[in-house]
């Protein structure tokens, strides 16, 4: 379908948008297609679509309706650099004549004094001959070398490379021919990591509601101009890819990859799917962690209410509440010796002689026999009676599938949220007893929610696919903290550091 | 020298050589020895930061090392003053009928084996709860610190009075496996107690102090009173 005709059916599309609160997913108006890479003015967040679509956000969770741009163009990128903001946006003037035009602000905030777009020209064309399409720009300020550059390009031909200054946002040498660095996609942008340069891109088709192939493909190059290879050595000139995104779910045709770097190691990614089944088909935006593996950057998932048990990638052991587990099924009943052990030494208390093996199959009987029926999971209203009422201290053991081992997550209505996701409670499954921070950095299970800040948790996923767990606020402490071992067997709250595994958590489900 | 008398020498010699490797096997059997008299007035910990200096009560029976079992037995009347008491060497308490004595030790290695130290003393090591007391110095107020400690098996801490770690089951001593919330050492004396309660097998403990990133606390001392 030719972008433009898509623009105005996403226009209309939006007219009839709804956007009621989901459990899962962005809160608040998030229709849009093609999105930019999410930026930051003033502690708002803010990212552009096509047809000039703005979208705002206080917290990154719940969003809301801007102005447009001045210009309702293709699928705009903006960065900011230095004391400017530097939006490009496509137009298409032909089926593959188009251009990217420049667009630049001192802000984004449409209430400030500062807020005026102004037209810087165009920085990239096609002609409507030549293989290329010039449409979908993308940004990369390179951190090795400070140097700004910008892909393009759409199908109709090659995914282009070309520099930009970064004091003016303008084409640097416009005599300099563009780079050809991918083809049979769109959608280009380019992040950096390690050493590599990571050009990800969309195939598939778009514009199709749920009938939309789109879905996200990454190479990846030592040098900025390419070539960029997949994960079996194919060349994106030559159509490779590593997937990197596709539908799942209920969202259909996952498109536009933007970074968003939350410094110390956190990373996420902006998307759109094509069609969200849950909102009537619509284009809507997401937010998603960015993973690492093997030197390939993985699409992750955001934490889904349920029940989990925390266990820590310091330690192996998981979090608990303080109180005496009770073993699954009972506390076992010494029926004789394991077979073949030896008779107890004179003198030494060993197991007195048990009764005849028990019946578990395969087992030869004895403490090992069981007890010949499958064993229920644990009871947590029967087992929690024996609990302290009141504050419980927190601590880690050896996970034994026991009821204070097992945490049930669940997004807070009304409580606002952090880029991507929403806060959240933390109790012991079936019961109230919640997770709680505590003055001086500490922990304590309260006997019940009661939606104060130091009872919402943020639940970050970190690029190894751990999970950093911090609260939304800590009595009388500014600083940020996240949970932590310490030692083998205790949990607290201290700084994260990117560097140890004492802040990193594995959320399993038992 | 006929054959006879030379068979008969090596004979010998093999019988001599087999004896005195019996004797040295026998000398290689003798209990290792980790605890000794404290010498110094005061002792620095270990660089590592463990405390190697402690008294230790003489065991007393027990049962169970669950929560609850370890719980409900410190918490009964087992001597007199036991929350408060810093001993001296050699002071003794009345347990029931038994009347148990009170050791000052210094460990050569970062851990106190307890199994040692009742074994020296003919004591039961299976089914018994070691009373520990030491005195942390420091020189001056020191906030954010945490006391930790591994032991095999159950054990609670006191510092200066407070419980600040409770650790249950049959475990093994690990280094840094129950470890307090943070805390403040008071400048000068810090009383520091712990309760060590063994099911069956091995048993000892090891105990240091963490600054606030959690690495070794420098600076202080450890005495056993004046």
């Amino acid at each position: 379908m030719n972008k433009n005709l898509a623009a105005i059916l996403f226009i209309v599309m939006l007219t009839i948008l709804l956007s009621p609160a989901r459990a899962n997913g962005l809160d608040g108006q998030i229709g849009i297609h093609d999105p930019s890479t999410i930026v930051m003015c003033d502690g708002k967040y803010y990212t552009y679509g096509t047809g000039g679509t703005t979208l705002i956000s206080d917290d990154g969770w719940t969003w809301r309706r801007g102005p447009n741009l001045p210009r309702r163009g293709l699928a705009p990128d903006v960065i900011h650099i230095g004391d400017k903001y530097f939006l490009y946006i496509a137009a298409n003037s032909g089926v593959t004549k188009a251009d990217v035009f420049l667009l630049t602000n001192k802000t984004l905030d449409p209430n400030s004094p500062d807020y005026k777009w102004e037209e810087g020209g165009i920085v990239a064309s096609s002609d409507g001959v030549e293989d290329c399409n010039a449409i979908d720009p993308g940004l990369l300020l390179d951190p090795t070398t400070k140097r700004l550059w910008l892909v393009y390009g759409s199908y109709f031909g090659y995914i282009r490379l070309v520099e930009l200054d970064p004091k003016t946002g303008k084409r640097l040498n416009p005599a300099v021919k563009p780079v050809n660095i991918a083809i049979n996609s769109e959608a280009a942008i380019m992040i950096y990591q390690d050493g590599w340069y990571y050009l990800l891109v969309t195939h598939g088709s778009c514009c199709r509601g749920a009938d939309s192939g789109y879905n996200i493909r990454v190479g990846r190059s030592k040098k900025i101009t390419g070539p960029f290879l997949d994960n079996m050595g194919v060349d994106m000139i030559q159509g490779g890819g590593k997937l990197f995104a596709t539908s799942a779910g209920r969202v259909i045709g996952p498109g536009h990859f933007g970074l968003f770097d939350l410094s110390d190691g956190v990373q996420r990614f902006s998307l759109h799917y094509e069609a969200d089944l849950d909102r009537g088909g619509a284009s809507v935006l997401d937010i998603r962690p960015l993973q690492w593996k093997d030197g390939w950057p993985v699409a992750g998932e955001n934490l889904r209410a349920g029940t989990y048990q925390f266990e820590s990638v310091r330690t192996g052991t998981v979090l608990e509440l303080a109180v005496e587990g009770f073993p699954v099924g009972g506390r076992p009943v010494r029926r004789g010796p394991p077979p073949g052990a030896m008779p107890p030494a004179a003198g030494n208390q060993g197991p007195p002689p048990g009764p005849p093996p028990g019946t578990g199959p395969g087992t030869g009987g004895g403490i090992f026999g069981g007890i010949g029926k499958p064993i229920p999971t644990q009871d947590v209203a029967e087992v929690s009676q024996k609990w302290p009422t009141g504050e419980v201290n927190i601590r880690m053991g050896n996970y034994l599938l026991q009821a204070q081992q097992k945490w049930a997550i669940e997004p807070v209505a009304n409580a606002g949220g952090y880029l991507g996701a929403p806060y959240f409670k933390i109790t012991i499954a079936g019961t109230t007893r919640t997770l709680t921070a505590t003055e001086g950095g500490e922990l304590i299970a309260l006997p019940t929610f009661n939606g104060s800040p130091e009872q919402l948790w943020r639940i970050d996923q970190l690029a190894d696919g751990s999970w950093r767990v911090s609260p939304k606020a800590i009595p009388n402490t500014k600083e940020p903290l996240a949970l932590s071992a310490v030692g083998s067997s205790f949990a607290t709250l201290s700084k994260f550091d990117p560097k140890s595994e004492k802040q990193r958590w594995l959320l399993k489900t038992p | 020298m006929n054959t006879n008398t030379i068979k008969k020498i090596a004979l010998i010699a093999v019988m001599t050589i087999l004896t005195l490797a019996a004797a040295a096997s026998l000398t290689a059997q003798t209990p290792p020895v980790t605890l000794t008299k404290p010498a110094t007035p005061t002792k620095a910990p270990s660089g590592d930061g463990f405390i190697q200096r402690w008294f230790v009560l003489e065991p007393i029976p027990a049962t169970g090392v669950t929560d609850n079992a370890v719980q409900s037995l410190i918490k009964k009347d087992l001597f007199p003053n036991q929350f408060a008491i810093v001993p001296k060497d050699g002071d003794k308490v009345s347990v029931g009928n038994n009347e148990l004595t009170w050791h000052a030790l210094d460990t050569i290695n970062y851990n106190v084996n307890l199994f040692h130290f009742a074994r020296e003393r003919k004591k039961k090591t299976s089914d018994v709860l070691f009373w520990a007391v030491t005195i942390v110095n420091s020189p001056r107020e020191m906030k954010d610190v945490r006391l930790a400690i591994g032991s095999n098996a159950a054990s609670v801490w006191w510092v200066n009075g407070k419980e600040v770690i409770g650790i249950y089951g049959d475990r093994q001593a690990v280094i840094d496996d129950g470890v307090s919330k943070r805390l403040t050492l008071n400048k000068g004396e810090n009383i520091i107690r712990a309760a060590i309660v063994n099911g069956g097998g091995a048993t000892d403990f090891c105990a240091r102090f963490l600054d606030a990133d959690d690495k070794p606390l420098k600076g202080i001392t450890v005495s056993l009173g004046k």
